[in-house]
This record gives C-alpha cells, structure tokens and sequence, in this order.
C-alpha cells in the first residue's frame, strides 16, 4: 500500500486509532540491549506462553519496544493503560502480572520501583526520579512503539512532518525553520544543521548525498544505539525531509559494525517506508525519489570523523583527508555530500511539526534543544537519558543519576569520550551546552556523561584513553600517530611509579602540538583528556612522580594489597583463590599477603565478603 | 591454505547479493568474517580478483578496520567490554583472570580452538558493567572470582 496524499496518510492513522482501543490492557517490554542482555526476551516468551495458555489474545496486547533508558533497573515492563511501571521482571513474574495487573487493574508492589533515598515506591513511571527530571521531546516514543512495525509510528502520528515538508514547504523554507530552531549537530560538533543543508543545497552538482552517521564509537556511550534500535523511523523521516530540502536522491546509513540489533531494525524501518511509498518514486507525488543504504562500519573510531567516513563507504580505508575541502561540496564520490548524526536526524521531524519557535525555546541562548546521553560509570542509575541543553551537571549526576555508588566521593565527569576531558567538582554547577563545556577544556561530544569516583585515579585514566586514541589513531598525520604514542609512553611510565619531574612539562607541550597540528579531529581532540586532568587534577599527576603515591589505589605498581586485622575471619576464601599463592593464615586467624609475591590481580580483594582487603599506597 | 571449489563458490553466492565495486568491499568483507569467523587469505586474493582492485587494497581495508580478522578465531569469542564504564568498574581485571584462566593473551585463540580472547571498547550494556560477552550470550556484574564459573557455563 502507498501514501500518495496527506490526506491518504491521515485516513491510514485514523483508522490505526480508531482499531486501537486505547483503555485494553497492554504489555510494553524493554527489549533494548541492556534489559535484553538481562533477559527480557524471555520474559516477552513467558508473556506470550501466559497471554496464549489462558487464551487472552483478544483482551490484552503484547508489545515489544525499543530501549525505556532506565537500563540499571532492566528488564524494564509498562503496563498500559494506566502506565503502572514495573522494573527487575523475571520470567516467574509474569504470571502474576498477567492474573493481577492486567485482568484485575492491581498493582504488584514487589515490582514497583523504591526510591533509595526516600523508600518511597512509584507506581508510575513519571513518578520515578530518574524519569521526573528529564524532558524527552525524541526519545519520548522509544517505549511506546514497536520499532519492527510503522504502523506503531504512524498511529503516534510518525511521516505527517514529511508530508507537510513535502507538500506545503518549499526547500527554501525547510531549510530556514532548520535554521531557525537553532539545532546544532549532535554527534558532537555542533556544527548549524540548518547551515550545512544551505551549504550542501547551494553547492554545484546534480548529485548529490545524504548521510545518517550511526557509527558510535565512543566507549561509555549508547544513546544512538538505542535511538536506531528503537525508533528507526524518526530517523529515517528526518533524513527524507533533509534530502527533499538538499535535493538529493539517495542516502546512506552508516552503522557501527557492534550494533547487530540496530541493523535489523533500521533495514525492516527502511523496507517498510519503501513498502508505504515514504522512500522510493515520486513520495507525496511530489516527483522527490529517495532511497537510503546501510552501510556496516568497521569498528574504527576514526570513522566518527566525516571524511573519513565517507572513505569507508567507498569501501576504502577509513583515512580522514584535510578539512579545507568541505564535504558539503565535495564528500561521497567527490559529489556535495550532507551528512549528520543520526541523533540530529531524528530531531527534524519534531522541528517540522512543531515549528522553529518551539524547538528554539528548549535550551540555552547557543544551545537549543535537548540532548539525549548515556549516563554511566560509578553512578547509581546508569542509563539513558533526554534532558534540555543547559541542565547543570550536578542536577544530571544527582537527580537523575541517584548520585555515586557506594556513598563515595565524586571524583570528575568525563564528556564527549576519548575526545572529551574531565570536569572536577568545582565546576559541577556547568551546564550542559556546547560552548560551556568546550571552555572547561571537555565537549559535548556524542553522548556519554561518565562519572568518575574517589577510586578513579586521574592519571590512569588519561591513560586509558590515550591507549585508546594510539590504538585507533589511523596513522596518516604525524602529530597524531606519534604524539599520541609518545604521550602514552610517558604517562604510562608515570603510572609504573617512573616519572620524572620534567615529564610533566614536556607532556603539556606535546599535548599542545598534537592539539594544534593533527589532520582532523581525532587528533586535535586527542590530548583533551591529559590537558584537561593536567589543569584540574595536578595533585595526582604530582603525587605519582614525586611520592610515588596512587592515592586512588589503581596503579599497580605503586599500591599494596593488605588485610585488616579486625575484619579478618580467617575463612581461607582469599587464600584459596590467589593465584601466586601469596596469601598465608590459619583457619579462623587473620591471613596475612606477601607483598613481594603478589601481582595485584584484585582476586582476593573481590573474593573477601568480609571488606577486610585494603590498599595502600606510599608509606603512611 | 587454499578453499576448495565448494569454498569458492560459498564466496561467489555472497558476491551476487552486491555491485562488484569497490564499495562493496566493506560489507563482503563482512559476511565472509561471518561465515569462517576470519577472513582466510585465498578468500581476499578471489574477491580482489572479481572486485578488480588490488591485493594491496582489500589487504588494506582487512587490516585496518578491528571487525576484521586475519587468523582462525575460536568456536567461542569472548568479548570483554573494556569501554569507559566497564574499565571504570573493574575491566582490566577480569581480563587479566580470563587470560590467567585460559593461559592465552588479547587476540589469542586456546589451542583446543576452543575460545578466543578480544577486548572491545564497548558493548553498549553500561548498566551491567564489568560485561562480558561471549557468543551471543552476556554475562553481567563480572569479576575475576566468577569468571571460573562463567567459562563453565559456555
């Protein structure tokens, strides 16, 4: 069947709605990598198997959707209609979910979700903290459709802001409410959207592409794996209205090779809209054709980087070239080429249906919008999450986030990934918003808000990332395949306990060349985590060159594993497991470590239900 | 090594799903990784045969992009998740204990071909961290104590 006329589009939803009873009762669950990882598949069969054994087909409605963002609690369940919010299901739940919640209206308590802080249960899923605070103009629908099916996204009202794009705006005027809404690249430029299309629609050439960069490679982030497993659709909309606005006739996809689920979804997205005449010949009879492929990147994180990208659907190495030559007018075949993440994508169609004005009012004076990240590390409430540009840090890690794990200290948020930097406590109150955390020496990046606590230690995690960027780094400039390896080295004998003095000195001026001469922008952001734990977290670096001190207890060779006396039971769980055989003790006496033989593998300290294993580093 | 006929044309049925262009290079090159779990030498040397680019080229691209592997791999993969997340809450441990347990290092296979060791920069499952993946199969919450009983379970 194809929609040809809004008017054929507005009947199709119609008659969705009118199908849809909307007070039967309704099983949405998490199917995103995190609850699936946890198991919600088989909660889905156990509701199905229930669902089918007491022949209740025709009174409730099974539905699996895309990611709910609260992966800490996964699997995540909702239940409509009335929205109870149900967390941790297990298969030998369900049962009794089917016979109270859904026949009965009860709510089973055990499932509800506690509050820590205030052991209050909420009932509803705007009632948990970690959602209240949040405003989720694009994510809103991840729960709520089947992202296998587009009729789910018709129904909410999906492909409408295509068909008024198409039908009633001239490319002209698209790309001005683009423009005018403010929305800035997400995949961490932040480059104008609208200004690019400008650039790319101006530019000479009667080919021209589109591109949907999906190849998220930071690690610590996941929110464009979630968008494209969950709402595949929004994407694609986005991408139609901005080729139509281009003028160009085919699109490219280009997903991160780790992401198999969101291949699956966006290839059934991309058939289905082709199916209903959304891609193809003449959409709206507009006399528009469009067509978009998928691409599988490589796992090469180089490939975030624009031209280089292009080269690896050229089906070449993923080399970036110089950024002089624009890819607006010179990118895929050397055709004027637009490409965007696929975050920025998805929120085109909101802009269109909801006008520039209401896009521009979310967010800051630079930054409009929201932006949607993956909050991870020692926080409580790891997960997904929209909030509006702006929002503080603080409100972010502790609102949402539930704070640190454990009651720790808050050590630094780390943003915009290997590329980013890291923020220390005192500048908590920063809000969220591209050019604020640029000056902080980090960056919004792509997505991923880490938290770092009291036992990460800075210098090792300078050094995480830059083994990171050496290892990625694709060996084309200078500046970037042997500077980043140099500072690595560097940091790396800082972190055995050989630093010297004058280490550091030479690592901020390497750091500095790297930042200023490299091709692209893997490099120049390359040395933003060293630069930025340099300026805030100098103490540590201090401490390892000059005390030899990790006092975060991370860096091997410069901390001692050792047992408390007190808290020891003597219950030979730790001597049993050591590798090096170098713990000793009798049964029920306190066990003692031979420095000398132990390697520092953390075994004991993670087999001991007791906490009397400790860490020491330096003297006292 | 070389494949046999049957082999050849397991490699040509792949081939007629995609334009024989070099942009088609990339996702060939995926499904043969899917079908032998590596990519074996007379497998690049036909496709840059049919495809028409040079040895030195689909070389290249194999070697460059970390989906692609040049050797044997294990029947099962084991993926540690050495993302921000996972490293944060204790990665390089447990693959220390994996390495330890199975006697082989990063990129290594056991001389059984029973399991391959790779660390990867995430998985995308932060929540779970430390995660391992093996197979198609996560393990959560990992640590070097339950790794015995996580290998046992493969």
């Amino acid at each position: 069947m194809k929609i040809r006329t809004p008017q054929e589009l507005d009947a199709l939803r119609n008659s969705l709605l009118k199908q849809r009873d909307p007070n039967k009762p309704i099983v949405r669950i998490c199917l995103g990598t995190g609850c699936r990882a946890r198991g919600s598949i088989d909660v889905l069969k156990a509701f199905n198997d229930e669902i089918e054994k007491h022949n209740l087909k025709i009174q409730i409605e099974c539905m699996q959707t895309g990611c709910h963002g609260f992966c800490e609690r996964g699997p995540v369940v909702v239940i409509g209609p009335k929205e109870f919010f149900y967390q941790k299901v297990m298969p030998q739940d369900v049962a009794e979910i089917v016979s109270k919640t859904l026949l009965n209206g009860e709510v089973v308590h055990r499932l509800l979700y506690v509050d820590p802080v205030t052991g209050q249960r909420a009932v509803y899923e705007h009632e948990v903290p970690f959602y209240k605070k949040q405003t989720k103009p694009v994510l809103a629908n991840n729960g709520r459709i089947d992202p296998t099916n587009i009729l789910d996204y018709i129904a909410i009202g999906g492909y409408q802001a295509l068909a008024k794009a198409i039908t009633t705006m001239s490319c002209e005027e698209i790309i001005d409410t683009i423009e005018k809404s403010g929305l800035r690249g997400l995949g961490g430029g932040g480059f104008p959207t609208g200004r690019k299309w400008r650039l790319c629609r101006k530019a000479l050439g009667d080919v021209k592409f589109v591109i949907g960069n999906g190849d998220e490679g930071d690690p610590g982030a996941f929110s464009d794996r979630s968008l494209m497993e969950a709402n595949p659709h929004s994407i694609l909309e986005g991408m139609i209205i901005g080729a139509y606005a281009i003028d160009a006739n085919q699109g490219y996809l280009y997903l991160r090779a780790e992401y198999p689920l969101a291949l699956k979804q966006l290839q059934t997205a991309i058939d289905q809209a082709r199916e209903y005449g959304f891609l193809g010949k003449n959409i709206f009879n507009s006399g528009f054709d469009f067509g978009i492929k998928i691409n599988r990147g490589g796992g090469a994180f180089v490939c975030g980087e624009s031209s280089a990208l292009i080269a690896s659907i050229e089906g070449k190495m993923g080399e970036p070239r110089a950024k002089y030559i624009h890819t607006v007018e010179r990118g895929l075949w050397n055709k004027p080429t637009n490409l965007n993440n696929v975050k920025t994508w998805a929120n085109v169609p909101l802009i269109i249906n909801n006008g520039a004005d209401w896009y521009a009012k979310i967010g800051t004076a630079k930054s409009k919008g929201t932006g949607i990240f993956s909050l991870v590390g020692k926080v409580n409430n790891t997960g997904l999450i929209e909030i509006p540009m702006g929002t503080p840090l603080k409100q972010i890690i502790y609102s949402i986030g539930g704070g640190i794990i454990g009651s720790k200290r808050f050590k630094a948020v780390q943003t915009g990934g290997p590329s980013g930097g890291c923020i220390p406590e005192e500048l908590l109150h920063l809000p969220v918003d591209f050019e604020k955390l640029t000056e902080a020496g980090s960056m919004l990046g792509s997505g991923g808000i880490i938290v770092m606590d009291e036992n990460t230690c800075m210098v090792d995690v300078a050094r995480y990332f830059l083994d990171f960027l050496q290892n990625e780094s694709c060996g084309k400039c200078v500046p970037c395949r042997e500077g980043i390896k140099r500072m690595l080295e560097i940091i790396t004998d800082i972190t055995l306990g050989k630093g010297k003095e004058e280490d550091l000195e030479l690592l901020q001026e390497l750091a500095e060349t790297v930042k200023d001469f490299s091709l692209c922008g893997l490099g120049q952001t390359a040395p933003n985590t060293v630069l930025s734990t340099l300026r805030y977290f100098r103490d540590e670096y201090d401490a390892h060159v000059r005390d030899k001190k990790c006092t975060a207890g991370i860096c091997k060779n410069l901390i001692e594993y050792f047992i408390l006396d007190g808290k020891c039971t003597g219950c030979g769980a730790c001597l049993n497991l050591c590798p090096q055989k170098a713990i000793q003790g009798e049964p029920k006496k306190t066990h003692i470590i031979d420095s000398a033989k132990c390697t520092r593998c953390g075994i004991c300290r993670s087999a001991c239900t007791f906490e009397a294993i400790m860490i020491k580093s330096g003297v006292d | 090594m070389s494949g046999d006929l049957s082999e050849y044309s397991k490699i040509d049925n792949i081939m007629k799903n995609h334009s024989l262009e070099e942009s088609a290079l990339i996702s060939i090159l995926h499904e043969i990784e899917n079908l032998y779990n590596y990519l074996p030498d007379w497998a690049l040397r036909h496709i840059s045969e049919k495809l028409n680019i040079s040895m030195i080229q689909v070389y290249g691209v194999a070697s460059f992009y970390d989906a692609f592997h040049l050797k044997p791999r294990g029947k099962h993969l084991i993926r540690v998740c050495k993302g921000t997340a996972c490293y944060l809450r204790g990665a390089t441990q447990v693959f220390e204990a994996l390495e330890r347990e199975l006697g082989i290092k990063e990129g290594e296979t056991t001389r059984d071909q029973k399991f391959s060791l790779q660390s990867v920069h995430c998985l995308g499952a932060c929540a779970l961290a430390p995660v391992v993946l093996i197979g198609e199969r996560y393990f959560d919450k990992t640590s070097p104590t339950k790794i015995r009983s996580v290998l046992k379970k493969v």
